[in-house]
This record gives C-alpha cells, structure tokens and sequence, in this order.
C-alpha cells in the first residue's frame, strides 16, 4: 500500500466550498527514462484519480507520464451532507488503492 | 566572515541578535554575517509546501519510518520501539548533535550509521544499503523528532574531525577546481544560473528534493556537487563525507531543524 496524505476538514457548515488534498506516494516512472544499463524502464504511472462524495463521484483527473512523482492534487467540494469522500488511484501494473475519509456537515 | 562566526558561536543567541541589528550596515556584510536556511531562499509556494505536513511529501517517508520503527527485525525479532521507546520522548534532539563520537570505533558516526549499527548489533538485522528508502524512511523518521531544536554537534572529542572536514571544505577539487567554500561562504547568496547559491547549512535532512522527486540524504547532496565540479564523489559513509557533515553541522550550531524539509 502506497503511503497517503489527505486533508479534508473534519467538519464544515452547510453549502460551504471546502478545500480537498490528496497527495500519494507514487514513483510515476514515465517510461522514457533510461536505467543505469542503458534499458527503457518500463512506465509505471497512475493513470486516474477520482473523489467520490457519498459514493456520487463528485472530481476526477487523468494523469499523464508528466505529472511529477508523488501526485498531490488539491480541489473544492460543496457540503451538503454529511457523509464520506472516498479517493481512489488506478494505474499501470494494477495499481489500485481507495482511501476514506468522513466528512461532518453541521 | 569568519570572524563574526565564530563570534556568534561563542556567544549565543543575545549577541547573534545584537550582531544582526548591525548587520544592516550595508547588504554585503549582511549577506557575510547572517545565517541562513536555505528555506528562507525559496520561493513562497515551496516554502508553504514545507511548512504543511499535509502537502509536504517528505510527511510519507516519516509515516513508512514509523512503521518501520515499529516493525521487528532480524534474528532478535525486535523493534525499535521496544528499546526506544515512543520516539518523540527518546529521540527528541538525537538528530541535532549527530554526526556523533561513538566510543567503540572513536571515530564521528552520523545518523544513518547509528541507524545501521543498531540494526546489526541489537536486532541482528542486515544494514540497510545507503540511500534505499528504509534508510532514508527511519532516519527521517528520528530526524523528525527534532524538528525546531538547535543543531548542537559540538562534542569536543570530535575537534579533529571537525577540523579535517573544515579542511576538506576549504579544499580545491574536480576539473573545475572549485573548493565549496568558494560558493557556500565566498559566493553564497549570488545566483549561479537561475537559483541562488545557498550558504549551505544542512538543517533539513533527509530533505524532499523538487529535483530529486524523492527523498534523499546529506550525502546524496554532497555527492551531487562534488560530481558538480567534476570530482570523484566520496563513497557513501566514507570518513570524508562525515568528516564533511561534522563540519558542515558545527557550522551550521544553533540553527534549527526542519527535517523533513522540501527544497527545489
């Protein structure tokens, strides 16, 4: 399991924008680099990253053999009812991880 | 320079203030006389990068070290934590005095030796390769503890090791013939192409390198700029580079630690 940091506030009042970050660890190999023998190192990169609010996908993002390594992405949600965001990684080699997060909404 | 230095060193914090109230005598002697971190270089965004442990990535190297703290090892099945306790009790300010004497040898042994030695002697454990991320994941993880104290690496035992990496610092080298204190003490400040020549102290390692994309040690610094000047880098855990690294900490006495930092 790759090592995450996410920020989301544990409560937050009705109908306000709130600030959500992400950041993964995750080498994001871009598959033109050569290794110390001269060989291509195959790319291995997380392809989407997707935010769901109560299960309703709420923001989404594709990631290119440009983004730097560890990814971390930061975006704005609408409360409206209290609840969990869900973080999900997909990539190359069957990278996979979801995390969760509860979210209060007074 | 180096005679308002030593003169800071000796007198402590008081006088550091007194003699910065003077420094605004002109921006040339300021630039002689004050220390500075490399993090007060940087631009705005990657200093707020640092500064939040949730957006600063070398925040996931201290949570692998964590788990790795806690993890048994080698043939003694046995953690960290079971000797050491909850490390922000037993390793708070470790960090700031190392390299350290270490009696068995009488020689300076830095943070990731300490680390290596007591895998092998007290969990019977092989030595983490220099520069892998367990390394660099437990180092971080104990350096973290210190986070905002004093460096303090002035056991006297180790004068003249200091005083060979003192040397060693003031020494010409490569084809480029450059010594480092012709940048970091001469030079520091100016820009060499588009970034600005730090002074050099080493208060945030291991330090999360924009360049880098990773995690990396003193010495992986180091090594870089000896090959920067087009020089033979001295082995990782050499006598040299700690001999370096003791220097460049006694120097750098009284400023405080930021591990994990995040520099460009």
């Amino acid at each position: 399991m790759a090592r995450v940091l996410i920020n989301v506030p544990r409560t937050v009042r009705r109908g306000e924008v709130f600030e959500i970050r992400a950041l993964i660890q995750h080498t994001m190999e871009t598959g033109y680099r050569p290794d110390a023998g001269g060989e291509v190192v195959p790319r291995d990169i997380i392809r989407r990253f997707a935010c769901a609010y109560n299960g309703e996908e709420v923001f989404a993002a594709e990631l290119s053999p440009a983004v730097a390594a560890n990814p971390f992405l930061v975006f704005t949600a609408v409360a409206a009812e209290s609840g969990t965001l869900s973080f999900t990684w997909t990539g190359d080699n069957g990278f996979s991880q979801t995390e969760t997060r509860p979210v209060a909404v007074e | 320079m180096r005679g308002p230095e030593r003169f800071l060193r000796r007198f402590g914090a008081g006088v550091a203030a007194a003699a910065l109230g003077l420094s605004f005598v002109g921006a040339d002697e300021a630039r002689r006389t004050e220390r500075r971190s490399g993090f007060d270089d940087m631009s705005r965004e990657t200093q707020a990068m640092q500064r939040d442990d949730t957006a600063n990535p070398g925040m996931l190297w201290v949570q692998e070290g964590e788990a790795l703290w806690n993890r048994k090892e080698g043939t003694a099945a046995r953690a960290c934590a079971e000797c050491h306790g909850d490390a922000a009790a037993s390793m708070r300010g470790v960090a700031a005095r190392h390299p350290a004497f270490d009696p068995a040898t009488e020689q300076p042994i830095g943070l990731e030796g300490r680390i290596n030695r007591c895998r092998q002697v007290h969990q019977g454990a092989d030595a983490f390769a220099w520069e892998s991320q367990d390394l660099l994941a437990v180092t971080v993880f104990v350096a973290h503890q210190s986070r905002g104290m004093p460096v303090a690496a002035e056991d006297p035992r180790l004068a003249p090791f200091r005083e060979n990496g003192r040397r060693l610092f003031g020494e010409r080298l490569g084809q480029l013939d450059l010594s480092c204190a012709q940048c970091h003490d001469d030079n520091a400040g100016k820009r060499l192409a588009g970034s600005v020549v730090p002074q050099g102290h080493p208060t945030g390692y291991p330090l999360y390198r924009l360049e880098w994309q990773g995690l990396g040690s003193l010495q992986r610094r180091l090594r870089n700029c000896m090959a920067g000047v087009r020089s033979e880098p001295h082995a990782y855990g050499s006598a040299a580079l700690v001999e370096l690294e003791l220097f460049l900490m006694s120097r750098a006495g009284g400023m405080a630690l930021e591990a994990p930092a995040v520099r460009p």
